[in-house]
């Protein structure tokens, strides 16, 4: 048994203490929106933020994360630890900012990666709100699109740091 | 395709049109009796409600055809895009891929504009028809003075508009209508970049993959397959995993044995857990660099068949400056960012399949033979789909679901690991090639006269020995294809022909030697061999398939022979492809864009190359630096020939995708084997391009009012040679093997 928090909630999971994070929000919590690609760290398809940072969820084993705050694509628009950041929200909206410049540069082709992207830059425009394109290749290199995506992605990343800058 | 076969083709299916441009037999409007709909055809529904459903046969798998078959079908039917409903289209023969050499429903072979451009604006204009009737009709007024215009008919004069929904009964009883496609000049979604309608659910995380499918009392299967082809389970010893906590069976398949769990976790550690000792007959013997010798060894005598043929290659080869190469193409891993999965339930003697698939058609075919179903009692639903590739056009990860799912009666996903998607895979067949071409150079025969410039290639011998891929997949297609009534042993036999007809050799297959067979330059003896090498290990179609190897090999030779010449090798393509117009004006148009005469800075070289397919023509400029052995590839300037281009973004970001898909085969992957097994297991091993080492990518189209052709595949073949002549031009070394990073780094491999 351990306690989460995801995504603002309390949740408690049976699950064995070396259970990957990835397979608890996917097979436990019903939380799929974060997906597997590799298993060992390689493609960030299972990028979730932990306390705010980018972390893959295939390698963390749950037991470590009692009582820490875990954010998935599926509670990325009111993630708490944004708020206690105050980070601006876009009011009235579902969707966080960065999924909006997603939308609008038309990032996505099949889509798999992206929930992973989305994560790793939420994380990055918080501690980096003003990202270099070099900024964008150290923090998104760790991130796989298979698809070859990477140049929308750097269009919207721009886009969604401008949106977010007060 | 004339619009007779449109409506013959379509009426194999239970949604048929019925009959053609005449009384629709009653099926429409028994249709909307049952339902209150109007369904003319198996693409379109319009409810009472005025809401517009739309079945999409082609799969949507980050390709695109969700927004550009949109735009095709709302261009004719007048709706905002929008606005409507998209539904993937389940296994019907209804959809079978209406291309000649395809008549299976998959998505693949960069054919899903083509094929679609006239029957989905033809369904589109069917059902505006029928519904201005029925406005005409209900007002009493002349048809030529309804219009269609977003969703509502109108008539001017009186001011009166009607409803989609509120027309559908009406329109219901019309005949089909001949119907007239609008003029290109009243388009107002094709040749636009519309949105992508299909993002949405891809960035919130709502978005149902193959992987996420949940049913109630699901349970997770994971294959432990064996290490090397072939191999088969000699002992097994399963108590450890049965006893793992969360595993609830195991059981024994043909591809493997299955370890059936509550979850992916406690599957895949129950699998570690199993004591399995492997009878490995001759997988275990399959070594990488013996395959190339043997190849290599083939490439040496005469080939089995003459692939194309003109002038006397072997007596020009005699005179002027000879000049040989060898080239070799690794096998390569599809590696879609999702890796292979499927899920099946089985009850009450129907079969339901969920699955990322990109081809419902064989899907449905081989399911049914897998577990001795009828094809009526199996369902394929299409997911959506983390990257196909071609990958996906085999339907392996679905008859392994199948055959759990008989056997546990539960429904079951079965999942591979990124390991067993490496090393199961249906590769990127390896390839060697031998050429030999002559250069001859002084004054040359009068009766000919010279072509400008010092030399000129007189001869061109082309020596191919690669991986058949119809020996493997056609099974497969041909299974699929023939009429669903087809008795079972029949469906068989015919799905068994070809394939040992292309493995002896006595067939040719065509997916071997595309875009060599048919190299465009005018070169007066021209000779393509090729022998079909059999190793043992799985090939299918991976993005652009023989070109993918063919464009590497013929257009490096080509720069190498413009060197020997002493020619520009850009203007050398120009001078030999007078005859190719199209191959020509990309050309033109990626070496202009690009600056080819404009100075770089030290140390930068640039490359070129074009190549046709899928009924397109690409032509791609590099430019390129070399540090030691890592190369760094600044800029790539893209001009494409598509015919008319339905969304200009769309064709934009699948030529990015393809140049990207493609540079990182060129430069970082490979499949090898050693002691028949796979030595590049995972992300680490099988790298690919990513963002800090993406170029600039500049897409350039021609304007043309051809019909529509190939988007997905025809950017992949030009990247790697461009890449590997511009490695030249800064270095002076010839690449003739791939992948790029590994020839740098081995000494005797590039020169
Ligand atoms: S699945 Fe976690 S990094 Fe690839
Ligand atoms: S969009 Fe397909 S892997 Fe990134």
């Amino acid at each position: 048994m351990v306690k989460l928090i995801v995504n603002g909630k309390s949740v408690t999971v049976v699950a064995e203490a070396e259970t990957p994070l990835l397979w608890v929000l996917r097979d436990k919590l019903g939380l799929t929106g974060t997906k597997f690609g590799c298993g060992i760290a390689q493609c960030g398809a299972c990028t979730v933020h932990v306390d705010g940072e980018a972390r893959r969820s295939c390698v963390m084993p749950v037991g470590e994360l009692a009582g820490r705050a875990i954010t998935t694509i599926e509670g990325l628009a009111t993630p708490p630890e944004m708020e206690r950041a105050g980070e601006r929200w876009r009011a009235g909206t579902a969707l966080h900012a960065v999924q909006e410049a997603w939308l609008a540069e038309n990032v996505p082709q099949c889509g798999y990666c992206q929930a992973g992207q989305i994560m790793t830059t939420v994380a990055l425009l918080a501690a980096n709100p003003a990202p270099t394109d070099d900024d964008i290749d150290s923090a998104l290199s760790a991130n796989l699109c298979r698809c070859g995506t990477y140049p929308r992605i750097r269009r919207a990343v721009h886009r969604a740091a401008k949106a977010i800058r007060p | 395709m004339n619009r007779r076969t449109f409506l013959l083709g379509t009426a194999s299916g239970a949604l048929a049109i019925g009959c053609a441009f005449g009384r629709t037999g009653g099926r429409v409007w028994r249709h909307h009796q049952r339902t209150g709909e109007l369904q003319p055809n198996a693409w379109i529904r319009i409810l009472a409600d005025g809401r517009v459903i739309f079945t999409l046969d082609r799969v949507e798998m980050g390709q695109g055809t969700m927004t550009s078959h949109a735009a095709m079908v709302c261009e004719e039917l007048e709706v905002d895009p929008t606005t409507i409903t998209i539904l993937p289209a389940e296994a019907s023969r209804a959809y079978d891929n209406p291309d000649r050499q395809i008549r299976v429903q998959i998505t693949g072979g960069s054919t899903s504009t083509k094929a679609s451009w006239q029957p989905l604006r033809e369904a589109g204009a069917v059902a505006r028809e029928m519904l201005r009737r029925a406005a005409a009709e209900t007002w009493a007024v002349p048809l030529g003075e309804c219009v269609a215009i977003a969703g509502t008919i109108q008539h001017a004069k009186t001011s009166r508009m009607l409803r989609y929904g509120e027309l559908v009964k009406a329109a219901a009883r019309q005949d089909t209508p001949r119907v007239r496609l609008k003029d290109p000049a009243q388009w107002t979604l094709i040749g636009k970049s519309l949105g992508r309608l299909d993002i949405r659910p891809k960035v919130d995380g709502s978005g149902i993959y193959g992987v996420d499918v949940q049913l109630p009392g699901l349970l997770t299967a994971v294959i432990v397959r064996p290490p090397v082809r072939g191999g088969t389970v000699a002992k097994l010893d399963a108590s450890a995993a049965r006893a793992r906590r969360g595993v609830v069976d195991v059981v024994q398949i043909p591809e493997g044995v299955a370890v059936i769990a509550e979850g992916y976790w406690e599957a895949r550690t129950g699998a570690e857990l199993l004591q399995v000792t492997w009878d490995e007959g001759h997988g275990g013997t399959l070594d990488t660099d013996a395959l190339f010798a043997a190849f290599e060894k083939l490439a040496s005598a005469r080939g089995q068949r003459t692939a194309h043929d003109a002038g006397d290659a072997y007596e020009a080869l005699g005179k002027g400056t000879r000049v040989e190469a060898t080239y070799r193409a690794p096998y390569l891993a599809h590696a879609t960012m999702e890796p292979q999965n499927a899920t099946c339930w089985i009850r009450r003697g129907r079969c339901e399949v969920w699955a990322p698939t990109q081809t419902p058609g064989i899907a449905r075919f081989r399911v049914a033979e897998a577990i001795g179903f009828d094809l009526d009692d199996v369902a394929i639903h299409t997911t959506l789909i983390g990257g196909g590739f071609g990958r996906r056009g085999l339907v392996d990860y679905a008859v392994e679901a199948a055959r759990l799912a008989q056997r546990v009666k539960r429904p079951i996903k079965v999942m591979w690991s990124r390991e067993d998607d490496q090393e199961h895979d249906w590769y990127r067949p390896m390839a060697v090639s031998k050429f030999v071409g002559s250069v001859e150079f002084g004054t040359g025969n009068e009766s000919r006269p010279l072509q400008p410039g010092p030399g000129r290639i007189t001869g061109w011998l082309h020596r191919l020995v690669a991986q058949s891929i119809v020996t493997h997949e056609a099974g497969d297609f041909l299974g699929a294809r023939v009429p669903n009534a087809t008795p079972r042993a029949l469906r068989r036999l015919v799905s068994a022909g070809p394939p040992r007809m292309t493995a002896r050799g006595t067939l040719l297959d065509p997916t071997s030697i595309e875009g060599a067979a048919d190299l465009p330059y005018a070169i007066p003896n021209l000779r393509v061999e090729y022998t079909p090498a059999e190793t043992g290990i799985p090939v299918g179609f991976w993005r652009s398939v023989g070109h993918s190897f063919n464009a590497f090999f013929t257009e490096c030779f080509f720069d190498e022979l413009a060197h020997a010449a002493g020619k520009d090798p850009y203007e050398l393509r120009r001078e030999l492809l007078a005859s190719h117009p199209r191959h020509r004006a990309v050309l033109e148009l990626a070496a202009t864009r690009a600056g080819w005469d404009t100075p770089l800075a030290a140390g930068v070289g640039r490359g070129i190359a074009v190549h046709a397919s899928f009924h397109s023509f690409c032509a791609q400029v590099a430019e390129v630096s070399v540090t030691g052995n890592r190369v760094r590839v600044h800029r790539v300037v893209v001009a494409i020939d598509c015919g008319r281009v339905v969304n200009p973004g769309l064709v934009a970001a699948q030529v990015e995708s393809a140049v990207i898909y493609g540079l990182s085969a060129a430069l970082k992957q490979q499949i090898t084997h050693r002691k028949g097994r796979v030595q590049e297991t995972n992300f680490h091993t099988y790298r690919s391009l990513r963002m800090h080492e993406t170029p600039v990518i500049e897409t350039h189209l021609v304007t043309s009012t051809e019909d529509p052709t190939g988007v997905g595949e025809p950017g992949v073949p030009p990247i790697a040679p461009a890449l590997c002549n511009a490695i030249f031009a800064a270095t002076g070394k010839r690449i003739r093997t791939l992948p790029i990073e590994a020839a740098l780094a081995s000494p005797g491999a590039a020169s």
